[in-house]
């Protein structure tokens, strides 16, 4: 059943001539609204040539927008990957039995997601060199130094008598990974809860241990289950790594609306077109991925994992072409079976009726 | 040591702190309604039976959302107002501060919309065929029996895209207006950077999003549909 007909019937003879009334109405509007804009274009001149050769040069792609493109993809997959260690390792410590664990990783996580990424990235690009020369001087001083030199090197960050330098990259993936590491723990957690109960007690009863039903029995079901979700906050960190721009890290946006028009006559918006064009057709295909992940676990009869309703913010600076996990998409039956996702309500924000027409066939 | 959680500039600049977070608030507010609006309208569209309209609202949905915010706020503050001189105000601070609106609502819009049609999805289907058959056309279906259902049943997701957006404010640096973000970057050059500065900012911005979260939560138990 098509989303479209739960909501109206087949048109008779009326609605038919309203809706062709209507279709004409839009398409009249829509061309008084393109002319509109077309005019206010020609007034500025933005349809001039030159404005928009610079994007047939190959100088142009070679030296900016592919460069702008490779940093972009850097930070994005370095964070990515980070992230999801980070998110791992939160999540389950989210699930420990021991308090201690727990409630410090809670609020870690919360407190990450509770505050915007933009002032995260500040704190890694301006506190580091101020402060590094009071710990230097401090007890702590030796400890600043190994973990620069043995740890953080290979984001760029140096320490030089005792100050210690964040480059923009390093900057941008310390926010990256900590905000967007917090949502993915709550995706994993979100994830092992999905996991029925039966099997953690079939796997304590047939005398496993705590370590080895969450390795052996949860985890592999859990992930499968939340690869989804997972994909779709991969978009979100693609297109928070944006924000670079801000801190001047040399990443495709920076490269495109900043030095493309500072070289070639100040065609902002036809660089700032091109741009956009580029990052939409990269979330549409890693949001394709996602769909296509979602629809091969349903296949197999596994939900996505329901992420409850707190962490539904994953929607944020949210997911391309598909779901945020939320619910099931194509497994609308055991969703709601669960009881879950039809009141929480976001089941599968698929665009293509994978996660949203099928009602007929769920429940 | 006592130096690296030096939260005297905090107080000695509170106005500008102060005047900060009303910026965001106030960016906020605006945005949330707007975007309301704009989303409300979108998912109509969305929804519509007319194919043009449809489509119209899938490519704005798609196109939007899949673009990062900060170009959104660029295109709006550089390629919309500053290039083809478009004004609201002659004020640089307001007219910057509207065009900082719109791109937030913009993008925002799209995210309201999707979580809007995802609670359409949850409306009984006998909903719907009970306002056809007692003659109600497509918009006053929607307007009347859809939409109030659906709206109830997102009221939790609703929050998560509005304290997104809170959060979201911050990027609006890039359109030339000073939000709480900027302050906090210009009392780090003003002061020393330290991470007393940081987490006075972190705490403001937490008392802006865990309360809207909690309340969110607290309406969409209230107002839950009971099926």
């Amino acid at each position: 059943m098509s989303e479209a007909s739960i909501l109206y019937d087949a048109p008779g003879p009326r609605a038919r001539r309203r809706n062709v009334i209507l279709t004409a109405g839009s398409i009249a509007a829509f061309v008084v609204f393109g002319y509109v804009i077309y005019r206010l274009l020609d007034q500025e001149q933005q349809f001039d040539a030159r404005l928009w050769t610079p994007f047939l040069e190959p100088d142009v792609w070679t030296g900016f927008v592919l460069p702008g493109l490779i940093n972009t993809l850097k930070s994005t997959l370095v964070a990515g990957v980070l992230a999801l260690a980070f998110g791992m390792i939160f999540g389950l410590a989210r699930l420990s039995d021991h308090w201690w664990i727990r409630m410090p990783a809670g609020a870690i996580v919360e407190f990450f997601r509770a505050i915007p990424l933009l002032i995260l990235i500040f704190l890694a690009l301006f506190v580091p060199p101020i402060i590094s020369p009071i710990i230097a001087a401090g007890p702590l001083g030796m400890a600043q130094r190994y973990v620069v030199e043995y740890l953080l090197w290979p984001f760029g960050v140096v320490i030089n008598g005792g100050v210690v330098i964040v480059p923009a990259f390093a900057a941008l993936v310390f926010g990256l990974v900590l905000y967007n590491g917090s949502v993915l723990a709550e995706v994993v957690r979100a994830g092992v809860l999905s996991v029925p109960r039966g099997q953690s007690e079939a796997a304590y009863s047939i005398g496993l241990r705590k370590n080895a039903v969450m390795r052996l029995v949860l985890l592999p079901q859990a992930i499968s289950a939340m690869m989804p979700a997972i994909v779709a906050q991969m978009v979100v960190l693609l297109k928070d790594s944006a924000l670079g721009f801000i801190i001047a890290y040399e990443e495709l946006l920076n490269n495109m609306v900043k030095k493309i028009p500072a070289n070639f006559g100040n065609n902002v918006l036809q660089s700032a077109l091109v741009c956009a064009v580029i990052y939409i057709l990269l979330n549409l295909a890693l949001g394709r991925f996602a769909t296509w992940l979602e629809r091969r676990n349903a296949r197999r009869g596994r939900t996505a994992a329901v992420v409850p309703v707190g962490q539904v913010d994953a929607v944020d600076a949210g997911a391309g072409g598909t779901g945020v996990g939320l619910g099931a998409a194509g497994t609308a039956g055991v969703a709601g079976a669960v009881g879950v996702a039809g009141a929480v309500g976001v089941a599968g924000l698929s665009d293509d009726g994978v996660g949203t027409g099928d009602r007929g066939g769920g429940g | 040591m006592g130096e690296i959680f030096d939260f005297s500039p905090i107080f000695e600049s509170f106005d500008r702190v102060w005047a900060g977070f009303q910026s965001t608030i106030q960016l906020s507010v605006a945005s949330a309604i707007l975007s309301l609006v704009l989303g409300t309208i979108l998912v109509a569209m969305r929804v519509a039976p007319i194919p043009l309209l449809r489509a119209a609202g899938t490519i704005y949905v798609n196109a939007v959302r899949n673009t990062p915010l900060t170009l959104v706020l660029l295109f709006s503050s550089l390629a919309i107002s500053d290039t083809l001189h478009i004004v609201v105000s002659d004020v640089p601070r307001t007219n910057y501060y509207w065009f900082g609106v719109f791109g937030l609502s913009a993008y925002t819009a799209c995210f309201v919309c999707e979580v809007l049609r995802s609670g359409i999805n949850t409306v009984p289907l006998g909903q719907a065929e009970a306002a056809r058959s007692i003659g109600l056309t497509f918009a006053q279906s929607l307007r009347i029996i859809i939409l109030p259902q659906a709206f109830r049943t997102v009221i939790a997701p609703l929050g998560s895209v509005f304290i997104a957006m809170i959060k979201n404010t911050t990027v609006v640096i890039v359109a030339s207006y000073a939000e709480a973000a900027a302050i906090m970057k210009d009392l780090f050059e003003d002061y020393s950077a330290s991470l007393g500065i940081f987490i006075g900012f972190a705490i403001g911005f937490m008392v802006l999003t865990l309360p809207t979260g909690y309340f969110f939560g607290w309406l969409a138990k209230r107002l839950a549909v009971a099926r």
